[in-house]
């Protein structure tokens, strides 16, 4: 029986940001799967912390926008012991090749885990030709 | 002071003969500074999954680590002396057949860790909540852990 293997230690890839934001924080890319079948594209981000509420996905001239808030826990009165991971936003941007029908654009989030399903617009689904001899 | 070297070509050779690596400390220092400041540059990398913070007053230890996509029931956490033990397995469902991946960054895999904490700590009293992908542990501490405050008379 094949042993999983081990998981290993990523440390959270910060976005060199284009654009300043109004208040001060990290942003981070969030680790993305992003597969396709002939009816649509799907893809799967990691973004722990996020909640439902707090997620904004944006889809406009071809790109998709995805991004996360992250509440930043309230430890005013708490001291630090150790430190290993950084808290802060999620965001990342992906240019889309296939025209996608925005209308039935679904998006799900589950421990911190969301799955975007785009399905492709009609004229993007591949058609096989059958091409006849004669 | 100007001087002549032995191919008759003027330099400032006995002013100061360590002003070039004068000037690279420097630099260095500086970049030093600079990199104090960025964010990342004060973790040190743990060499075990998952990363974790650890927090606390005077009452009790707070453990965060960011677990995206396992479930509560999926994790075993076990205390023990002053030990946390993390463990668990992180399964990345398969997507059915006719599926072309264009990127996989997402990670499976098995992890466990072992975290000691630095004061003894009530195993009676572990309070453990998943949510949105982050686990919190809160466990207390031993009355004979907490700080004392003593008066000055």
């Amino acid at each position: 029986m094949a042993e999983s293997k081990e998981l290993q230690v990523k440390e959270k890839q910060e976005l060199a940001a284009p654009a300043e934001q109004t208040r001060s924080g990290l942003i981070f890319t969030p680790e993305v799967d992003i597969f396709e079948t002939d009816y649509e594209i799907t893809l799967l981000a990691d973004m722990p912390g996020v909640a439902a509420d707090d997620v904004s996905i944006d889809l406009r001239d071809g790109v998709l926008t995805l991004s996360g808030d992250v509440k930043p826990w309230d430890n005013s009165e708490e001291s630090d012991v150790l430190v290993e991971f950084e808290i802060g936003k999620y965001y990342r941007q992906f240019t889309l090749a296939d025209v996608i029908d925005q209308n039935k654009i679904e998006a799900k989030i589950e421990d911190g885990v969301i799955r975007l399903t785009l399905p492709k617009a009609e004229k993007a689904v591949p058609r096989r030709i059958k091409v006849s001899t004669g | 002071m100007i001087t002549r070297s032995t191919i008759n070509f003027p330099s400032m050779g006995w002013k100061n003969p360590f002003l070039g690596l004068e000037r690279m400390v420097q630099q260095m220092d500086l970049l030093t500074k600079t990199l104090h400041g960025m964010p990342e540059m004060r973790l040190f990398p743990s060499s075990v999954f998952p990363a974790v913070n650890i927090t606390e007053d005077n009452d009790k230890y707070y453990v965060r680590a960011e677990l995206p996509g396992i479930k509560a029931d999926e994790i075993d956490l076990q205390v023990n002396g002053r030990n946390l033990a993390i463990s668990g397995e992180r399964k990345i469902q398969s997507e059915g057949g006719n599926t072309r991946y264009h990127r996989r960054e997402r990670e499976a895999g098995k992890f466990s860790r072992v975290i000691g904490l630095p004061d003894d700590i009530d195993s009676d009293s572990v309070d453990a909540k998943m949510v949105n992908g982050v686990l919190s542990v809160v466990i207390s501490k031993t009355e004979a852990s907490k700080p004392k405050q003593i008066i000055v008379k």
